[in-house]
């Protein structure tokens, strides 16, 4: 394999591998710019991707070409609800959030494999007929060297997890929304003195990772792996999260971080086929992204600060 | 009612209320939920062969959830049990097998070497805690990770590229001839004896020591601790290591007891996160760990006579456990509803 | 006579605490109309209740002639009322533009439009004489500047009565008097103003007339011309109140803490106290007089070995305790009421009686080895609650937090106290308490001078400085500038050296403390 051949080949599959971790990553920096913490974005994932993979099953030969994305939608939509389980504790009954996202994990991976049992009788669902497909952009799949680089093999869903990122961050920096959801992070008391209602903007952000966490995992299950089982999301929830510290809470750096990641996973499991990099041992690779994650947080690659009022419940009244 | 009762009526009220979520959700499911749990009953109870078993479930779990308490109580969140225990069950397996010596050295030279693999890797979450003010959840889940793909990695390589290790010496293993014979052949081990004197090691420690005084001051207050003397950073690596040191010897059941080797994992044992259960149902009191322990064990075990027994699968009781989890989390609101219930029966 | 405000025999429950007690506060169109009352007195409250945080349990409360419920902060904004708050509710990280806008913020197709904003804020800022910056963040800027955003914050929204809950606590003299001209500034524009202190100077500089309560209840209103501190200090507290502390003269002996050419710095390593000359003899009491800031905080942790100094030395009894550990220099024999009682001086959560042994844990006969006697803890406890008179709920198990916090500051004086130091280091020992807590422990300090021990007070508060101390050391920008003799001073005087602005060459040689 020659160089270029050899960037043709991991470049498009990194962008592959981080697509999920974008949407799920941003779903985390809504819902901790808020002031939630949510580890429960594994839970949401397989949610996502047990819901994503059982519509496109079940509805492929009506849908057709529309398949994957109404299973989108119904992740989105399932992975919404779901995270108010998250919402309800942390928020209204002010459980420790880190406790309730625990929890959602559990209940996320028991549900859906629950479900998984009793309506196929087995514990791995079929592979699905219609998964999401590359395909190239014409015209700038012909410019030199970054035509085969980035528009050969593209997923309408990786564009669209560009186009969520910056969407994320217009909606976080620009708008009303977004200077009230970083200020309930930061300082809800000073946000509920000026008439923003604290629990409602924290209950939104919530409901919004959890659509983006059901989406990353919808994405994943039908680009990487096809079908559904317990161990088809093992540890991209996690990732994802990582990749939101990384990026310092902040959309374009958690994209920026997700698509890194996203190479660190490709050379993990591609590696062996690679020059340069084939005496590499996987490990080294695998554990890439949460070595740098943890020496990020020590500050050895810029501090990165967590919203201030992240973790804690908001109580009316208390100081 | 006194904070005392509603405090022990708060789990208590969880369980029931999670058992009865979980047969509706069998209902809805079309399932029969009373069928469901006598399957359940006689999976943990049903004879001496699943008792033994289920004995030998609640083991880690018990070391798993001190780990969690413990580092609760002093004032940390170690997420990290997963880990710390993946990799005091490899320690204990290679030191199990790589060894020949008698066993009153062989086995608690296993034990001491899963202690101090499960010890160092949560002392890594205290020390960047300590120095670089990472937060240690955080810093434990990423080195939850980290640890389960080194173990893996390490399998690998001591297997010449197989997926499980030898199987550990007879010198270093918990089971015993008796406790099988006692137990109609189950995989009953001496474990849960190694975990209940941690129990009172925990206890002991938090209780009755000067250090368990400083461990818990820091945990409250690291401010007060520093203006009373107390050296901060010390006090948090140091809760961190004995933390670890629980769910390393937590791996070294599975390893020593009921696996007898450390195999390839393709993801976590679960254990771990399950401590956390644990811990929380127990209020993080060593007896309550116990106790939680003893809930979760025997429901993850007995879950496995469901499918057969009753055609319902067993995952049933995980989404049991995990709504569990959500109601003593939600502690606050069901102390409200009690003592509102408390107050309409004094008023009436 | 028009009232925009009134509040008519309000009264609020918290379950079986009565917090407000048929309270009245009517306020005049543009008059300053201060609230006085003790810590607990049930300030806040009211001013919640009108701010639409509480609802009351009785009375009513009437918005120029009208009778209105106000069931949340937004409708008490639409009645124009705003609050500036003790505790600034100002979000660190945003801009000062940001924190005002936030939750009305102008939008341009959907965009928040912070140009237009800021030039609004600037606007305004100009009018009211408020100079503030509206694209710095706030954690860049002054408190005195943060409070000027609080303002505008109010104005912004189009107040007409604005509440200050508090608002001298953390400013220093200078931040002061520009307030007071930015009140007076505010009412020559037609707001009216309610003033939350329990300052009895501000008051009757500023106000026109005052409202007092007492545990919870109305005790009346006074046109402040027509008062004096001394009336308005025994409506306050319900009794004649002492001005000066009683206590016969200090006798200093040998010296116990010395401090020379001392230098710390801060937690971003900016030098603080720069090159400080300190001592303090036995049977006498030092009080420190100084602004908040001006490193009294770094100089109380470099004594007690909580922060690393920089260079200079600090002796206790002629041996060297520079940069020991905190726990040797306990041991030495120094004694610490820490300035914040909830940050340091307390475990919250631990039964208050596992707070007395907070240093004293591992010596016997509390420990044996390594093994805690919880026995003797209790012990211990209960003596120290005995001798201190520390109202606790449920004995020394009561649950340090549950205490109120005079008691939590008895105990931790106790505690202190007990350990029998030859030097104790009192920091704000008073803050927040009623007078009550506040004779009681100033009689218990003068009661260890009198018994030969070396007492070091800080304090922000002149009037303690004045009373409690036998000399005078004022701290400016990280030195000692002056010593005094406190009855040779005054407050005048003092107000200038913390401030600044005397010249060393004016010194005074008072350093014999009793003369």
């Amino acid at each position: 394999m020659s160089f270029l051949e050899m960037l043709y080949f991991i470049i498009p599959s990194a962008i592959l591998y981080a697509t999920p971790l974008i949407f799920t990553a941003i779903g985390g920096v809504f819902s901790e710019r808020s002031g939630v913490v949510n580890i429960g974005l594994e839970g949401l994932m397989i949610i996502g991707a047990f819901v994503g993979i059982y519509v496109n099953l079940e509805y492929a030969s009506q849908l057709g070409a529309a398949t994957i994305w109404i299973a989108m939608l119904a992740a989105v939509v399932i992975g919404g609800i779901f995270s108010l389980f998250h919402a309800v504790a942390s928020i209204s009954f002010r459980a420790d959030q880190t406790v309730s996202g625990v929890a959602i994990n559990l209940l996320g991976l028991a549900v859906s494999v629950f479900l998984v049992k009793m309506i196929y009788d087995k514990g791995q669902t079929d592979m699905i007929t219609r998964p999401i497909g590359r395909f190239a952009i014409p015209y700038l799949e012909n410019i030199p060297f970054f035509g085969p680089l980035l528009f050969r093999d593209v997923y309408s869903t990786s564009i669209l997890a560009f186009a969520v990122a910056i969407g994320a961050w217009f909606i976080i920096y620009k708008t009303p929304f977004g200077l009230r959801l970083r200020a309930v992070g930061e300082h809800p008391m000073a946000a509920d003195t000026m008439g923003i209602n604290v629990n409602k903007m924290r209950y939104i952000a919530v409901v919004i990772s959890g659509a983006l966490g059901g989406l990353g995992g919808a994405v994943y299950a039908q680009t990487i792996t096809g079908d559904f089982s317990h161990a088809t999301i093992a540890g991209q929830g996690f990732m994802a999260i990582a990749a939101m510290i990384f990026g310092k809470w902040h959309p374009i750096g958690a994209l920026g971080a997700a698509l890194f990641f996203g190479l660190a996973q490709t050379l993990s499991i591609a590696g062996s086929q690679i020059p340069f990099i084939e005496n590499v041992p996987a490990v080294y690779l695998q554990i890439l992204p949460y070595v740098l994650t943890i020496l990020a947080l020590a500050g050895f690659i810029g501090k990165a600060n967590a919203p201030k009022a992240s973790g804690q419940p908001y109580i009316k009244g208390k100081r | 009612m006194s904070n005392r009762v509603i405090n022990i009526l708060v789990p208590i009220v969880s369980i029931i209320i999670g058992l009865i979520v979980g047969a509706i959700v069998m209902v809805v499911s079309g399932y029969d939920p009373i069928q469901g749990y006598i399957a359940l009953w006689t999976g943990i109870f049903g004879d001496s062969y699943s008792i033994g078993n289920t004995i030998r479930q609640i083991t880690p779990y018990i070391l798993a959830g001190l780990a969690v308490a413990f580092a609760f109580r002093t004032g940390l969140f170690n997420i990290g049990v997963e880990g710390q225990l993946i990799l005091g069950w490899l320690a204990a397996a290679w030191v199990g097998y790589a060894f020949e010596l008698p066993k009153v050295i062989h086995l608690p030279l296993a034990l001491l070497a899963a202690a101090a693999a499960g010890a160092f890797w949560a002392f890594i979450a205290g020390f960047l805690k300590a120095k670089f003010k990472v937060h240690e959840v955080i810093a434990t889940i990423m080195l939850n990770y980290t640890a389960l793909y080194i173990a893996n990695a390490v399998i690998k390589k001591l297997s010449d590229g197989g997926f499980k290790t030898e199987r550990v010496l007879e010198s270093a293993s918990l089971r015993s001839p008796f406790l099988r014979e006692l137990t109609d052949n189950s995989s009953l081990h001496y474990g849960i004896i190694v975990a209940l004197l941690m129990v009172v090691v925990m206890w002991f420690i938090l209780e009755k020591t000067t250090r368990g005084y400083e461990l818990k001051a820091v945990g409250f207050n690291k401010n007060a601790a520093d203006y009373a003397g107390m050296s901060v950073n010390k006090n948090i690596i140091l809760a961190m290591t004995i933390s670890g040191m629980f769910a390393g010897l937590g791996g070294a059941m599975e390893a020593l007891g009921t696996f007898q080797n450390a195999s390839i994992k393709p993801g976590f044992t679960g254990i771990g996160f399950d401590g956390i259960a644990v811990a929380l149902l127990g209020a993080n009191t060593p007896l309550g760990v116990v106790f939680g322990a003893s809930l979760f064990g025997s429901l993850k075990y007995g879950a496995l006579n469901m499918p057969n027994a009753a055609g319902i699968p067993e995952e049933i009781v995980s989404i049991i456990i995990a709504l569990i989890i959500f109601f003593v989390a939600s502690g606050y609101i069901i102390r409200v509803g009690l003592q509102k219930l408390s107050k309409k029966k004094e008023g009436q | 006579m028009e009232y925009v405000i009134e509040m008519l025999g309000i009264r609020k429950e918290f379950g079986q605490f009565v917090a407000n007690d048929n309270i009245t506060l009517q306020l005049k169109q543009g008059e300053i109309h201060a609230l006085l009352g003790e810590n607990g007195a049930g300030k806040s409250t009211l001013m919640n209740v009108l701010f639409g945080l509480y609802q009351p349990e009785g009375g009513e409360i009437r918005v120029r002639g009208k009778a209105v419920k106000i069931t949340n902060p937004n409708v008490a904004n639409d009645l124009g009322i705003g609050m500036v708050h003790q505790h600034f509710m100002l979000v660190e990280n945003f801009t000062v533009t940001e924190n005002i806008i936030l939750g009305s913020e102008p939008t341009k197709m959907g965009i928040v439009n912070i140009k237009d904003a800021a030039k609004k804020v600037q606007a305004l800022s100009e009018k009211y004489g408020l100079d503030v910056d509206p694209y710095a963040k706030i954690e860049d800027i002054t408190v005195g500047m943060q409070q000027r955003v609080e303002i505008l914050k109010t104005l912004y929204r189009g107040a007409e009565i604005l509440i200050f809950d508090e608002p001298t606590a953390s400013l220093t003299p200078q931040e002061i008097t520009e307030l007071i001209q930015i009140m007076r500034r505010l009412i020559a524009e037609g707001k009216s103003i309610i003033l939350i202190t329990h300052k009895l100077k501000e008051i009757m500089e500023v106000s026109d007339r005052v409202t007092i309560i007492r545990k919870g209840e109305g005790i009346g209103t006074v046109v402040t011309a027509n008062t004096n501190p001394n009336q308005l200090a025994e409506m306050m507290v319900g009794r004649q109140v002492e001005f000066k502390t009683k206590k016969i003269e200090a006798n200093p002996t040998e010296e116990v803490l010395a401090i020379e050419n001392l230098v710390v710095t801060d937690y971003r390593n900016i030098d603080k106290v720069k090159g400080l000359h300190l001592n303090v003899r036995k049977g006498e009491i030092v009080g420190i007089a100084g602004i908040d800031g001006n490193g009294q905080s770094e100089l109380i942790e470099a004594i007690t070995g909580l922060r690393k100094i920089k260079s200079g030395t600090v002796k206790l009894n002629g041996q060297d305790i520079t940069n020991m550990k905190p726990r040797k220099i306990t041991e030495e024999g120094v004694g610490h009421i820490p300035q914040d009682r909830h940050k340091h001086g307390l475990v919250l959560d631990f039964p208050i009686g596992h707070n007395i042994v907070l240093q004293t844990y591992y010596q016997a006969p509390i420990a044996k080895g390594f093994v805690m006697d919880y026995k003797k803890v209790s012990e211990k406890a209960r003596q120290i609650i005995k001798e201190y008179d520390v109202r606790t709920g449920n004995g020394e198990m009561t649950p340090a937090r549950a205490l109120s916090g005079g008691n939590q500051q008895k105990a931790i004086i106790g505690r202190e106290i007990d350990r029998n130091p030859d030097l104790l280091i009192a920091a704000l020992p008073t803050r927040g308490l009623d007078v009550g807590a506040i004779e009681f422990i100033h009689s218990r300090l003068i009661e260890q001078r009198d018994k030969g021990k070396a007492v070091l007070l800080i304090s922000f508060e002149l009037d303690e400085v004045m009373n409690v101390s036998d000399r005078i050391a004022v701290i400016y920008d990280g030195q000692i500038v002056d010593e005094l003799n406190p009855k040779q001073t005054t407050e005048q005087e003092l107000g200038l050296l913390m401030a600044g602005q005397s010249k060393k060459n004016n010194k005074r040689d008072v350093k014999e403390g009793n003369d």
